[in-house]
């Protein structure tokens, strides 16, 4: 049977959060925690692949306790199991840092529950919002990556292909591979399922299984958290408004406003830039 | 447990724990731009990216150079100098025509080991990103995703600042640790050297670093989304919001985009009603664009839509209410009915063209059809 394993990550809507105007601060009070967006179209393309094929799923997310609330909605949805790597040492992660315990992590998973197939992980995150954690779990796993995919058009699992929609600025490239790959998915690849009762009801009784630093005896310490991060951040500012003097334009009905603009625009360098003569 | 250890002990050690060969971050030196192309065409961000790569090579008084990959793509290499490389690195061979992550992130980490660069930059786009994100764990370093300002300190750090939390903030991103320093950039932020064929640099071959049979990914094909717009690379936008009314109006944006030879964006909200489609949105989800001239039309101004317009050169708002916060950031402003403003901006621009061409008949100024 196929092994799926998707990475989520719980998330602050990021939409719902405030600037305060007074301190500049962000006000992160009463914002709500969620399934970052995009991994829930990555949950539910595994769903999907485990109606058809038949598949076990995994979901992973490196977190605080308190991400069980999301782990326990992909379980609703129908994912076999959870896992929660949880640990004070590794907080402060930066994505090279997340992307070395996922994959210890999904490493383990294989351990417990046999090869891994595919990964799937969200296009990125609302709140880190890199997109890169996907490439580097790949990476560290050495297997091959197909990004901003926005179709499975089939998964042949006797010849062990794959092939996808990856979408681009300019098109649409359709991208053959071999398992085991991962993919990142984009919006348009699904529409995530609502949870069933019977999911409802599990995800209600549900534990997910916790692994700590402790879970993982060959775990370099120098290479997690805050001190494996070899990004920092060194300060964050509210963005100044960018202020102009406007000119407005006036005139005498709509005419001489436009012949006022024409005017107006003729007499910058615009002309010599766009080649208007 | 025998058979776990023994699965445990058959893996591979994980890439991206360690820098691979030596460690003396002093020898990197200069800036380079890996530039991202396809059938021979370079995306404008490459050029952007050289734009700035050149100002801040010329802060630390390093060089700055670019990385080509591809398939026939050795005139990309001579446009790279043109935009202001001073060394570009040139892999051109068959199995390198479309981009896949092995085949490229391979030259790419060749080159920067070779060649050791201090900063790395790439565009923030689909290719950019998948790159990015493979090549920064395999060295590894630290990678700062969608940079909208770049520039270094008087200790060669590079500052890479992003937009955070929706756009709501900007954070500014060092990587003290390991060299290269990485970042990937939004197109249309930063600004392209002029093109200058007099420029003179030394182009450099490099190897492919996997052979053929090696590759297990293939690209079946690519289908080109016609009819979508460009704009990342417009000069002129006419833009229209929720206060066209309805799709309709597109249609009187489209007259004037047409007579300035430019494009039609929109706000997201005349996206999201089905107005017009995605793929003209600008802003914070839409698209970042950097055009010499803006027209803001119906559009209130919202942070999330100013944040994707606000570099443009000029920008010129017209909306029926004063107060709209358009106002603020436009250069010239006019308070009023766009279903008036609009036709007649069109119609003085079509008459300016038309008296240009009475008065020298030879040159029309109108695109002609042969
Ligand atoms: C997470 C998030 C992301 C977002 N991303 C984006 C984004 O990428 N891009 C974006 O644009 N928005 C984005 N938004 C939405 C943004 O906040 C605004 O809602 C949106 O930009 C408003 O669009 P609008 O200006 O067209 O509409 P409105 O705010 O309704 O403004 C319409 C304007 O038209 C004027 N008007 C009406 N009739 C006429 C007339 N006859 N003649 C002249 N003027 C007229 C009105 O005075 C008004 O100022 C985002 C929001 C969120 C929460
Ligand atoms: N802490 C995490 N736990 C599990 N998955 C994660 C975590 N962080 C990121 N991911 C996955 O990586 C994707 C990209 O994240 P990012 O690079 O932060 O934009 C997300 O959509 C998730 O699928």
């Amino acid at each position: 049977m196929l092994h799926l394993v998707v990475c989520i990550k719980q998330v602050p809507d990021s939409r719902e959060i405030r600037i305060d105007p007074k301190t500049n601060t962000l006000v992160r009070e009463g914002v709500p925690a969620i399934v970052n967006y995009f991994d829930l179209h990555a949950l539910e393309e595994a769903l999907r692949i485990k109606d058809e094929h038949g598949a076990r799923v995994t979901v992973i997310t490196m977190g605080p306790p308190s991400a069980e609330k999301a782990l326990r909605q992909c379980i609703s949805m129908g994912a076999d199991e959870a896992v929660l790597v949880s640990d004070r040492a590794f907080a402060g992660a930066d994505t090279l840092a997340t992307s070395y315990v996922l994959a210890l992590a999904i490493q383990k998973a294989e351990d417990e529950w046999g090869p891994v197939d595919m990964v799937l992980c969200g296009k990125q995150t609302l709140d880190g919002d890199t997109g890169q954690v996907g490439p580097g779990i790949a990476c560290r796993l050495d297997i091959e990556q197909l990004t901003y995919v926005e179709k499975v058009e089939y998964l042949d699992t006797e010849k062990r292909e794959i092939v996808v929609h990856r979408h681009l600025e300019d098109g649409v490239e359709r991208v053959k591979a071999k398992l085991p790959v991962l993919i990142t998915a984009l919006a348009e690849l699904n529409r995530p399922r609502r949870a069933s009762l019977p999911g409802l009801l599990r995800a209600a009784r549900y534990r997910p299984i916790v692994w700590t630093t402790n879970d993982f005896p060959n775990i370099d310490r120098s290479k997690i958290g805050l001190r494996g991060s070899p990004t920092i951040v060194s300060k964050t500012w509210v963005p100044e408004p960018k202020q102009v003097n406007t000119e407005f334009i006036e005139g005498d009905g709509p005419e001489a406003v436009a012949q006022a603009l024409i005017d107006r625009l003729y007499a910058t360098d615009l002309p010599q830039k766009l080649g208007w003569t | 447990m025998a058979e776990k250890e023994q699965k445990e002990r058959k893996r591979k050690p994980m890439v991206g724990l360690q820098p691979e060969g030596d460690v003396d971050w002093s020898s990197y030196r200069g800036v380079l731009v890996v530039v991202e192309q396809r059938a021979g065409k370079a995306k404008s961000v490459s050029w952007q990216l050289l734009g700035q790569g050149r100002r801040l090579a010329d802060k630390l008084e390093a060089p700055l150079m670019a990385l080509v990959i591809g398939s026939n793509v050795s005139h990309l290499a001579r446009e790279a100098i043109y935009y202001g490389a001073d060394r570009v690195f040139l892999c051109d061979s068959p199995e390198l025509e479309n981009y896949r992550t092995r085949p490229y992130s391979r030259v790419c980490l060749h080159v920067i080991r070779t060649y050791k660069p201090e900063i790395v930059l790439m565009g923030a786009t689909y290719t950019g990103r998948d790159l990015a994100g493979a090549i920064a764990t395999h060295l590894p370093t630290g990678l700062t995703a969608d940079s909208t300002q770049l520039d270094v300190d008087d200790e060669r750090l590079l500052l890479a600042s992003r937009p955070a939390f929706s756009e709501k903030m900007l954070a500014t991103i060092l990587c003290k640790q390991f060299k290269p320093q990485m970042a990937t950039a939004r197109a249309g932020v930063f600004e392209a050297l002029p093109r200058d064929e007099s420029r003179t640099g030394e182009i450099i071959p490099v190897p492919p670093q996997m052979k053929p049979e090696e590759i297990t990914t293939e690209v079946l094909e690519f289908l080109e989304a016609t009819g979508k717009v460009n704009l990342e690379d417009a000069d002129v936008i006419v833009a229209g919001g929720r206060g066209l009314g309805g799709p309709g109006a597109f249609r009187l944006l489209q007259d004037l985009a047409d007579e300035l030879g430019g494009v039609v964006g929109a706000s997201r909200a005349a996206v999201d009603l089905g107005w017009i489609g995605h793929d003209h949105q600008i802003g914070q989800t839409g698209a970042t664009v950097r055009p010499k001239l803006y027209f803001a039309i119906g559009i209130s101004g919202a942070i999330q839509h100013v944040v994707g317009m606000q570099n443009a050169t000029y920008i010129v708002a017209i909306n029926k209410d004063p107060e709209a916060p358009i106002f603020k950031i436009a250069n010239y402003g006019i308070v009023g009915d766009l279903f008036q403003i609009v036709p007649a901006i069109t119609n003085a621009i079509r008459q300016r063209k038309a008296a240009k061409d009475a008065a020298d008949p030879q040159q029309p100024s109108t695109p002609q059809t042969v």
